[in-house]
């Protein structure tokens, strides 16, 4: 257990019992929460809960305001894709999209790194916003490779089609399909890298990324090049959103500029990072889990209580579903003044 | 300070230079000259707005060293309460007649910069004032009240893009032999050309525009001095809020539509503009501006595709020859 979580204890007996319970729930959603809509909820969270992990790592841990973290998220998406469309539903046709969506995820933030993270922080703000946006606009552009703004729906391999079934009778009621072979590659996925992230930020090199964040003119004086230290940290965390990428791919078998590139999905990270909790994976944990849930279930609340509210004036469209937004964004201000360590700082009583 | 940000035209020529010379290069490329000239008033029709909503935010850079990444919302806001204010007087903007025209769009553009600038004394109090020095906390900060100002908005005016039609005297366009222009880009340019002028008198004939350039130059000793910089900065950033405003009401002209993401969709253009002309420098973003929107009209006429990254391209090429911008500000 020690090893496995890099000593990084969640250190609040409610977080703890909160995140086994997560855990537990995802590894076995198909068959507590059967259903097509919950498993890709689940899915959808796993693959979140990896993304919001790896820009924690910049966030968080490094201090560096990133925009163009979806870029290296559509870029695996896109692989994928590609991938998939050109050279057929193979297994090696997907492992050479995903290698060459990596190889090129490294080289692109190594690049954006070295020309742009020795300024400061708005600057890499300002710039990887501009850069991603023209990424966006590329690739719905470039329809003839991805599909424009239709994106691309794509078959995979045998195995991991709905239509397959692997054991003759049903396990637990649940049918073991194609699907959910997918669903439990991805929850693989997701946790492994979680881990190994873990293991990243709590390491010597993890140590002096935080350092960097407090005070990078000590750090620097100490002996670290602080160039270096980002512009790794930087790479690491776009390997990380690119992985990401691949397994939304994987899961959704569909890539398009709204799902992987959009802007929104950049704020959503935002969102989940500073509700989840700064400066902590688990926090991408709790950000990720919580606002999934809620984009997919709070808007049924909201319609409820939108409907208990018709006749009050301004009150139905304050509580109209399509504005759960609304209040997650009030939630984030006050998050960044308040409580800056999020609910996971929260539940471990930040002093 | 031979780094003066606000002491630009007859410091330093080259960036200057840079205008009529990409003009020029254009000029062979394109295939006709009235075609040349009718992209080159686009362009600078598009730098001048794009001015008119970036200055502010510059200047609130190089005052106080925060960058405001909702001035979108301003731009978005303006935009809608125009709006709000046009089509109760659809009569008078479709009335063939200047003078109707002009008593519908003024009282639009004063209620847009109103709206805008109280808008943003609010946020400065409530939103910024907090985190002041605190760089990842602004960005993060403001992304929210972005959000948060993006659904209001939904909220107040619903989530569907509005047709806004020019005023009919702006329709159409003047015609001399060969060459169109249209007359809205004329207005455009001259409307920018009077912000920017407003803006250089202000900032280098006046007392309080003495005291905007030194607190850009060194905030800590003009306070020393005795001034309450604090108070500059706020109405500075009124005032920057209010021209975003007003560049909404513009933009949103130009497209007739108006939609709740539109200030967002600006903003990347208007970051680039700020990066060009160095973080801080509001002559830098005047001349950025202006090459952002020539080279955007002609790139988009010589191949549509890559019109956008065309400008991406332009900020990369100005960085690699001056890494701080055209104009960097001496103390970053």
């Amino acid at each position: 257990m020690q090893r496995l979580l890099s000593g990084d204890y969640p250190r609040s007996r409610v977080l703890g019992i909160v995140l086994v319970l997560i855990l537990a729930g995802l590894a076995l959603a198909p068959f507590v929460f059967p259903g097509t809509r919950s498993l890709n909820v689940a899915a959808k969270i796993c693959v979140f809960i990896l993304l919001v992990a790896s820009y924690d790592l910049l966030l968080g841990y490094t201090g560096i305001v990133s925009f163009a973290h979806t870029m290296f998220f559509g870029l695996g998406a896109y692989g994928i894709g590609i991938a998939a469309t050109r050279l057929g539903p193979t297994w090696s046709g997907l492992a050479v999209g995903s290698l060459a969506a990596l190889a090129l995820s490294a080289l692109l933030s190594l690049a954006i790194g070295l020309l742009s993270l020795r300024v400061k922080t708005i600057f890499f703000a300002m710039i990887t916003l501009a850069v991603a946006s023209f990424f966006a606009i590329l690739a719905s552009q470039l329809s003839w490779l991805t599909g424009g703004e239709d994106g691309l729906t794509y078959k995979l391999p045998e195995l991991l089609l709905p239509g397959t079934k692997l054991l003759e009778a049903p396990l637990l009621g649940v049918v073991i399909s194609g699907r959910i072979v997918s669903y439990y590659i991805v929850f693989a996925g997701a946790l492994c890298l979680f881990l190994a992230l873990l293991r990243v930020v709590n390491s010597p090199f993890g140590r002096v990324l935080q350092a960097i964040r407090e005070n990078d003119f000590r750090a620097e004086a100490i002996g670290y090049r602080s160039v270096v230290y980002r512009s790794a940290a930087n790479c690491l965390s776009a390997l990380a959103a690119t992985a990401a990428g691949i397994l939304y791919a994987v899961w959704l078998r569909y890539v398009g500029p709204d799902t992987t590139l959009s802007l929104d999905i950049m704020i959503d990270i935002l969102l989940m990072v500073v509700i989840g909790g700064m400066g902590t994976l688990y926090g991408a944990v709790i950000g990720a889990t919580l606002f999934v849930i809620a984009q997919n279930y709070l808007q049924d609340l909201m319609k409820l209580a939108s409907d208990a509210a018709a006749g009050i004036p301004l009150l139905p469209s304050l509580v109209h579903p399509d504005r759960w937004l609304l209040w997650l964004g009030i939630l984030f201000v006050l998050s960044v003044y308040h409580f800056p360590a999020g609910i996971v700082g929260r539940l471990r009583g930040n002093k | 300070m031979s780094d003066d940000a606000l002491r630009v035209p007859g410091i330093d020529k080259i960036p200057l230079a840079l205008i009529p010379a990409i003009a020029l290069v254009a000029l062979p490329l394109i295939p006709s000259l009235p075609t040349w000239v009718t992209l080159t008033v686009a362009g600078l029709a598009m730098g001048m707005m794009i001015f008119i909503m970036a200055s502010g935010l510059t200047l609130v850079f190089g005052l106080m060293d925060v960058m405001n990444f909702a001035h979108g919302a301003f731009i978005t806001i303006g935009a809608f309460v125009a709006t709000s204010v046009l089509i109760p007087l659809a009569g008078w903007t479709q009335a063939d007649s200047l003078w109707l025209n002009l008593g519908a769009i003024i009282p639009a553009i004063l209620a847009a910069m109103a709206v805008a600038g109280a808008l943003g004394l609010v946020f400065e109090r409530v939103i910024i004032m907090p985190v002041y020095g605190q760089h990842l906390k602004q960005i993060l900060i403001t992304m929210g009240g972005l959000i948060v100002a993006e659904q209001s908005i939904h909220v107040i005016w619903g989530p569907d893009i509005i047709p806004l039609p020019k005023p009919a005297t702006l329709r159409g366009s003047f015609i001399f032999g060969d060459i169109a222009i249209e007359k809205y880009r004329v207005v455009a340019v001259i409307v920018g050309l009077a912000v920017f002028a407003a803006m250089f008198l202000l900032l280098n004939r006046t007392r309080i525009g003495l005291l905007i350039r030194a607190g850009v130059e060194d905030s800590e000793m003009v306070e020393s001095l005795g001034y309450r910089i604090r108070r500059v900065f706020v109405g500075v950033f009124v005032a920057g809020s209010a021209l975003a405003g007003l560049g909404g009401v513009m933009w949103a002209l130009y497209q007739e539509t108006v939609s709740s993401a539109m200030g967002m969709q600006v903003m990347i253009l208007i970051f680039i503009v700020i990066i060009i002309g160095g973080l801080g420098s509001v002559g830098g973003c005047f001349i950025g501006a202006l090459l952002v929107g020539l080279v955007a009209n002609y790139v988009g006429f010589l191949a549509p595709k890559i019109a956008l990254g065309s400008n991406i391209l332009l900020m990369v090429l100005i960085l690699l020859w001056r890494p701080q911008g055209l104009y960097p500000v001496a103390k970053r």
